[in-house]
């Protein structure tokens, strides 16, 4: 079991990497869809902003090749976000493999934007194998100005000003919205799960 | 519920962490990679790096040890000191870092922000300001890595948060020099007058001396996180029991 990991060319990789190796995981990092065309599943990591990662993912063709694509896929964080089909986050349309559109979160008076560091996960689906073993209540990372609210396809949850889809399915596409591999023992959890799916 | 993050931080120099008291008289307390670890089990939230000397010394950080330390820990941390350009954060980020934060380089040019939350986004551009009480007012200081080059900023330390989160800085470490190393508790003042003041997330620096602190800046100052070195690496206080401590307190935490 090879996991592809997708270098979208914004940056840090090497912590998803470092935990890959920490889970003793097998991975291969590649630019284009053909660098990984023999993996078993997909990670899509991201940090930066929204625009210039779609651009990236269509000039590489991946945004074509995810479409038709029948491998188990994770996004993480801004991964997670260009699943869905469109991003308030410079107004775009985005992969569209999950029905939903991300939205900014509230700024209001008084409050702390962005959304930044521990925070509890409520879960919905707790049956859901990427859930296996990840008790209520647990604490993950969260860095993220933007958020999917719940939906059908939210699996967990957390709550920051609103309730945000923590973790999400569609079919073999996942998402989580947290930073699993600065997650202490519960975010290797999750790859390890990802990982050991039945696929 | 968020929870407030204890941030041990650690001061680098030469590839040891040392610790000074006021920023000055500097003492080796141990390898980077093995204290990183060590706070990461005891439960730290995050950690920050500091290269104390990188910015008056005019280099900047070897990545090396970024990565060493990204690869055994499993919370996020930031690195700080000597970075003056988009491509010394992007090398720490591609090392493994998740955040940089940028100190006197800002001074000297404010743009560096604009460019640093364009490239890699406001989440990992941390802005660390330190301050300190000059004739009633909360100013400044620059090149506070080195006592013989630390120099006023020339900066109202309230307008510098303003004008740095203006441009793109997604967090605020604020280090009241008053208080550093002497273990006698925060600045609350001036940390609620920068919370008023501080859209984003702000971490408490300087004082730290005993478990109470901790309650008080989160009660009082309303901060987001609490940074402390010397408490720590003395192991004048646990991690572990500092958290069971403010959680019994009613403080959100992360166990």
């Amino acid at each position: 079991m090879t996991i592809g990991l997708i270098d979208t060319r914004c940056a840090n990789l090497a912590s998803v990497r470092f935990a890959l190796e920490r889970a003793g995981l097998d991975y291969r990092t590649g630019v284009t869809p053909d660098d990984l065309a023999d993996c078993d599943r997909l990670i899509l990591p991201g940090v930066g902003s929204a625009r210039p990662a779609m651009e990236q993912l269509e000039r590489s063709g991946w945004a074509e090749v995810l479409a038709g694509d029948t491998r188990p896929l994770m996004g993480i964080c801004l991964g997670m976000q260009l699943l869905f089909s469109r991003s308030a986050e410079d107004d775009i349309d985005c992969l569209g493999l999950i029905d939903g559109a991300v939205e900014k979160l509230p700024r209001e008076a008084g409050s702390v934007w962005p959304h930044m560091g521990w925070n509890t996960l409520d879960l919905r689906s707790p049956d859901d194998p990427l859930l296996g073993g990840i008790k209520p209540g647990e604490y993950v990372y969260f860095v993220h100005g933007f958020y999917a609210p719940v939906g059908s396809y939210t699996l967990a949850s957390t709550s920051y000003g609103a309730d945000c889809s923590a973790i999400v399915r569609q079919g073999h596409v996942w998402g989580c919205q947290f930073h699993p591999e600065r997650s202490a023992t519960a975010g290797a959890q999750i790859l390890k799960n990802f990982a050991e799916l039945d696929a | 519920m968020l929870a407030r993050r204890i941030i041990p931080c650690l001061d680098v120099r030469d590839g040891r962490v040392v610790k000074g008291v006021r920023f000055r008289d500097h003492e080796d307390v141990g390898d980077i990679v093995a204290l990183a670890s060590r706070y990461a089990e005891e439960g730290a939230d995050e950690l920050v790096f500091y290269d104390i000397a990188a910015s008056a010394r005019g280099d900047t950080v070897e990545p090396a040890w970024i990565s060493a330390v990204s690869s055994v820990i499993d919370i996020p941390f930031c690195v700080a000191g000597g970075i003056r350009s988009v491509d010394d954060a992007r090398a720490r980020l591609f090392a493994g870092a998740d955040k940089i934060s940028i100190n006197s380089p800002a001074l000297e040019t404010p743009e560096l922000i604009d460019a640093l939350a364009r490239e890699f986004g406001s989440q990992c551009v941390v802005l660390g300001v330190d301050s300190k009480t000059i004739e009633g007012d909360w100013r400044v200081h620059q090149y506070t890595g080195d006592p013989d080059k630390t120099q006023l900023a020339g900066r109202n330390t309230l307008d510098w948060l303003r004008e740095g989160i203006d441009r793109g800085a997604g967090e605020v470490v604020l280090n009241c020099m008053d208080q550093d190393g002497v273990r006698d508790g925060y600045d609350i003042d001036q940390l609620a007058a920068a919370r008023e003041i501080c859209p984003t997330p702000l971490v408490a620096s300087g004082g730290a001396g005993r478990k109470d602190h901790f309650k008080t800046v989160f009660e009082r100052a309303n901060v987001d996180a609490a940074l402390a070195a010397s408490v720590f690496h003395k192991s004048l206080i646990g991690i572990g029991e500092l958290k069971s401590y403010l959680i019994a307190e009613g403080i959100s935490i992360r166990p």
